[in-house]
């Protein structure tokens, strides 16, 4: 950050604790991907690994909570330190739940696996590779203290709503035309529904980021444009 | 910054002042002691530089930074103690309730009673509990007889928390007592003349954790009747028991704030960097 402690373990261990917060990010970066791979390509082998990886993600959790609180008891940090545990403290379960989403993720693909493959829905992945790209670069922000970048993902979420409104109607209209894709369209409902929250996820850790570089609470209303929550789209 | 009227305003916006010393003051509160441009000379060396705060009443302020940076010695003046080192020199003013205590006519021993101080290592009188306790009220004129000195011992005893400790001994030297209580019975003792303020300079240096507690919980009773100064070295201290914090570096006052704030997100580096523990 600045200059050392003069204690040099503080230094290591908050370093530790961005390092670890910054593993947990790329996994959970690496299981949205796998998911979204396994469901385009139908690929149940990628989907139950994405399902079993989760818990690598879940150990680092528990990894960072038990650092952080170590830290209160020795260091009683004060300012950016405390700041910066309070943030890896509320950042990790955060991920947790991203990684969460990409298991469920995998588990609908073995579910759609089971059912003929519905219209070829181009929405998901490009929604999928944006939830990716958001949660990478809010973990950028995290480590680097950027809260710009920080602010961009947090209103990047927006477009992503839009997306997931868009494929709300999409799916309704299929589910209406042909009620033999009802399963497979619920599904994939959830699905895109999983990226839209990761997208939520990800503008609360951008929150968390501004609070940890500036101290205070990012204290607007996002931009959020969730109109799929009120949609209604009648039969023909 | 000090306009009285404004006494309910709410939290003032951050102000860079010409000294580059950064100030958010809390919400507004009446100011016991006012300090302007204060500065203070040992000799030919300069121990503090143009130290401007406002301390405000019944609350707790404190003073934190390095050894050696001056916040004792500004201690000191707000009970004109420095007066009593012949080389030291105070230039600038500080009121007490709006009337400059360096004012030729302001009388010191008055002054000494009025705004208390209470020292790291617990000084009592070489006197019985009684004694330590009467002693200032009697000098002072403030007592009519035996049972009004009984009371006041009493009073001031109860209210530094130690009669129920000490009442079926009064009679006994306070230096029979322990660490925590000797330090108790120095609050009492300074109690006991009626100040409107009372300084503490690092209270808690020389006693035990439990002690520490104890004079901890006394300090957030007193302040409800008391203005408090507090110099500390514990941040932690500092952080539990102030309103007010200030942070003092080589003879200049850094930055003054709400406490939350200051420990949360200060916006002085210098700040930072000390309560962080990134310098000594």
């Amino acid at each position: 950050m600045t200059t050392d402690h003069i204690v040099k373990s503080f230094d290591d261990e908050l370093n530790k604790l961005s390092d670890l917060v910054s593993r947990m990010g790329g996994l959970a970066e690496e299981q949205i991907e796998r998911a979204i791979d396994a469901l385009q390509k139908r690929d149940g082998v990628a989907a139950t690994e994405t399902i079993e990886n989760d818990r690598k993600i879940d150990a680092l959790q528990l990894e960072i909570e038990e650092l952080a609180i170590q830290m209160i008891v020795r260091r009683q940090p004060l300012a950016a330190d405390l700041r910066h545990t309070v943030a890896a403290l509320k950042i990790a379960p955060l991920i947790e739940r991203i990684g969460d989403y990409a298991k469920n993720i995998g588990r609908r693909t073995l579910a759609l696996n089971q059912s003929p493959p519905v219209k070829p829905l181009f929405t998901i992945p490009r929604m999928g590779r944006m939830a990716r790209n958001m949660v990478q670069d809010v973990l950028d922000a995290f480590s680097n203290n950027d809260v710009e970048k920080a602010r961009a993902v947090w209103e990047r979420d927006a477009e992503l709503d839009d997306m997931y409104d868009s494929l709300f109607r999409e799916l309704l209209t299929y589910m209406m035309e042909d009620p033999r894709s009802i399963t497979a369209c619920t599904h994939l409902l959830f699905v895109a529904r999983n990226i839209e929250r990761i997208g939520d996820i990800a503008t609360n850790i951008a929150e968390v980021v501004h609070y940890q570089v500036e101290g205070q609470t990012l204290s607007e209303d996002r931009p959020k444009a969730d109109e799929a929550s009120v949609t209604v789209v009648e039969p023909q | 910054m000090t306009d009285p009227a404004m006494s309910e305003e709410q939290n003032v916006t951050p102000a860079l002042d010409p000294q580059g010393t950064t100030a958010s003051a809390p919400a507004k509160r009446a100011t016991k002691v006012d300090a302007r441009d204060v500065d203070v000379f040992y000799g030919d060396k300069q121990a503090l530089d143009k130290v401007t705060i406002e301390i405000p009443e019944n609350q707790v302020t404190a003073f934190i930074g390095p050894s050696g940076c001056g916040k004792s010695t500004f201690l000191r003046c707000i009970n004109r103690m420095n007066d009593t080192i012949d080389i030291c020199r105070v230039e600038g003013t500080i009121a007490i309730d709006g009337r400059d205590i360096y004012d030729r006519d302001i009388d010191v021993v008055q002054l000494r009673a009025q705004v208390g101080m209470v020292f790291q290592k617990p000084n009592p009188f070489p006197k019985s509990i009684y004694d330590n306790i009467a002693y200032g009220p009697r000098i002072h004129g403030m007592v009519a007889g035996k049972s009004d000195t009984d009371d006041l011992v009493e009073s001031s005893l109860k209210r530094a928390g130690l009669w129920d400790e000490v009442k079926d001994r009064l009679e006994q030297p306070g230096t029979g007592l322990s660490g925590g209580q000797q330090q108790r019975l120095c609050i009492a003792r300074a109690i006991a003349v009626s100040p409107e303020v009372i300084l503490m300079d690092e209270p808690c240096s020389a006693l035990d954790p439990i002690a520490t507690a104890r004079i901890e919980e006394l300090i957030d009773e007193l302040r409800q009747n008391f203005t408090i100064v507090i110099v500390t070295h514990s941040m932690q201290q500092a952080a539990r028991v102030s309103q007010k914090t200030a942070f003092f570096h080589l003879g200049i006052l850094v930055e003054q704030g709400a406490t939350e704030q200051i420990f949360t997100n200060p916006e002085d580096k210098r700040t930072q960097d000390y309560i962080t523990g990134r310098f000594g």
